[in-house]
């Protein structure tokens, strides 16, 4: 089991992180973590009108969760931000390649989903309350 | 049973009907997660069924036979508590939910009677979240002050650095862990306590991780407080003890009111019951605390001194043995006759959630994360580690196993 989720591309993302650091003119950063792994995650976002275009993310902590974050950066830049409201549990594991995690270990994989939502409902409800409410209630998975 | 020499493994295994079953793939359970909980001897699971099976009853009140059954049953297991920590008498006996409730009832029944504003606790960097939670909460409540004691690299407390906090006349309370559920440090609490003694402070000790462990005296020790958990020594989840010196705990007032902890209720006034029931309120879990006796008898049975070298043998073996592993980072002193059966460690850059992933493949049950330990991780500027513990039912032969899946790990992430 264990062969089929530390694969070459789930290790090369954990040790070469796609899109980390920091972001210093980010329009809106957002930390969460995983309070049963200690796993960390911070987004940091870049828009232009409503593209994102830039993400860099933060944190520490399982292969996983941070080989999960480096590639939903890859998969959101350049993307409509308000597109990340219909990205679904289903989709971030099909993208990484683990459709069989159970139930301890997906929480690692879909942490930086879930910040990366909460990203974009802080980014509209400082700009736009009304539609930030209706993308929360939208949101899947949040 | 034999009681000297070394441990009869193989028959105490038949006790425990879990290590028989299989996982996944049909491996067999390899379970080095004790400093979590343990496994649970077809005694102890036999005491709980008879209870419920036989005598079910509600205690301390009712007149029938159950009651008058199910009574005696608790109130023996308060006796055999009361002789296996040495305690004076059973009025100096709580039972609770667990040690974290233990702790929490001194926080706020002595703790809010006895510690006042610029009052200072003195507590351990190497505490569970269970003894710095209810400190911050009574201090900031009352305006005192939290004082840790250091450790150093090896895992050791800096006795100095607790000498420096006794010079202030403001310190209330010491509070430390009798053994890291991390490191697996030994902590000198009898030098411990009397140094606080020395100036009057009373010393709770939380005996969570060594009571299942090893030999504890609470009146050759000199604590003032202690408190430990059923479910780490073969009983059943759901009860903790509290040990309180009676002549502290006959001034402290209530923690919970109700039922059972009262003498006489009236409209505005209430009469509080005897020791120890003024402080268990409610209903207790009586099963599980009648289940208890029977993990006590069980560990008596084998004599707590052999428990002990069993697991400083099974200990040593380990050290041994994952020390020649690459790219291990072992944490805790390397002196296993300062530590308990404890093994925390890092290997390379593999996360340890990914570690224990790979050890479940092969069985191998081990605990990873921060073991509710966060200012201790912070010390050690770690976010994370691996820990394998061990008890009565474990044996070289697994610990070997345990070595064989660190291999793996180190294959699937080219260490």
């Amino acid at each position: 089991m264990s062969d089929d989720i530390y694969r070459e591309i789930i290790l090369d993302h954990y040790r070469n992180p796609r899109n980390k650091g920091k972001l210093p003119d980010a329009d809106v950063s957002i930390h969460d973590s995983n309070p049963l792994c200690g796993d960390e995650i911070d987004m940091h976002l870049k828009v232009d009108g409503s593209t994102i275009k830039d993400i860099k993310f933060e944190g520490r902590g399982c292969a996983i969760s941070q080989a999960s974050a480096s590639m939903l950066t890859e998969m959101v830049l350049g993307k409509p931000l308000t597109s990340v409201k219909d990205l679904s549990k289903d989709d971030i594991l099909e993208n990484i390649g683990l459709t069989s995690l159970g139930p301890a270990r997906i929480k690692c994989a879909l942490l930086s989903l879930k910040v990366l939502k909460l990203g974009m409902v802080k980014y509209y409800s400082d700009r736009d309350p009304d539609s930030a409410k209706k993308l929360q209630d939208d949101s899947k998975g949040l | 049973m034999q009681k000297h020499g070394a441990l009869d493994v193989d028959k105490i295994r038949e006790d425990f009907p879990i290590l028989r079953r299989k996982l996944e793939g049909g491996k067999a359970l390899i379970y080095l997660d004790n400093a979590a909980t343990t496994q649970k001897p077809l005694a102890v699971i036999n005491a709980i069924h008879d209870y419920y099976m036989n005598y079910n009853s509600n205690i301390h009140r009712a007149v029938h036979q159950l009651a008058e059954e199910a009574t005696l049953a608790f109130e023996k297991t308060r006796e055999k508590v009361a002789k296996f920590v040495n305690a004076r008498s059973v009025e100096e006996i709580i039972f609770t939910r667990n040690a974290t409730e233990a702790i929490n009832l001194v926080a706020y029944s002595w703790g809010r009677a006895n510690v006042g504003r610029d009052d200072k606790i003195v507590i351990s960097e190497i505490e569970h979240h269970s003894n710095i939670v209810p400190w911050q909460i009574l201090a900031s409540e009352k305006g005192a002050k939290l004082e840790y004691i250091g450790v150093d690299d090896e895992g050791y407390l800096k006795m100095k650095e607790y000498s420096t906090h006794l010079d202030s006349n403001r310190v209330k309370l010491v509070s430390v862990s009798q053994m890291s559920n991390v490191l697996g440090t030994i902590i000198p609490v009898d030098e411990i306590i009397r140094m606080s003694h020395e100036k009057g402070i009373p010393v709770l000790v939380d005996a969570a991780q060594s009571v299942p462990h090893m030999r504890v005296d609470v009146q050759q020790m000199g604590c003032d407080f202690m408190a430990f958990s059923a479910h780490k020594m073969l009983g059943p989840t759901g009860v903790g003890i509290l040990y309180v010196k009676k002549e502290i705990l006959e001034k402290m007032p209530p923690f919970m009111g109700g039922g059972d902890m009262i003498k006489e209720v009236h409209k505005y006034e209430t009469r509080y019951n005897d020791l120890p029931y003024k402080f268990e309120g409610g209903t207790p879990n009586i099963a599980d605390v009648i289940g208890f006796a029977a993990a006590i008898d069980y560990l008596e049975d084998i004599g707590m001194d052999r428990v002990r070298n069993h697991e400083v043998e099974l200990t040593k073996y380990a050290i041994e043995r994952i020390t020649g592993v690459k790219g291990v980072t072992l944490y805790g002193p390397r002196n296993v006759t300062d530590r308990g059966g404890v093994v925390s460690f890092n290997i390379g850059d593999i996360h340890p959630h990914d570690l224990a992933t790979i050890m479940n493949d092969h069985g191998v049950a081990i605990r990873s994360g921060h073991h509710c330990a966060q200012v201790l991780m912070e010390r050690l500027d770690v976010a994370a580690t691996s820990r394998a513990s061990f008890y009565i039912y474990n044996t070289k032969e697994e610990i070997d196993t345990f070595i064989g899946a660190l291999d793996e790990a180190r294959r699937l992430f080219k260490i």
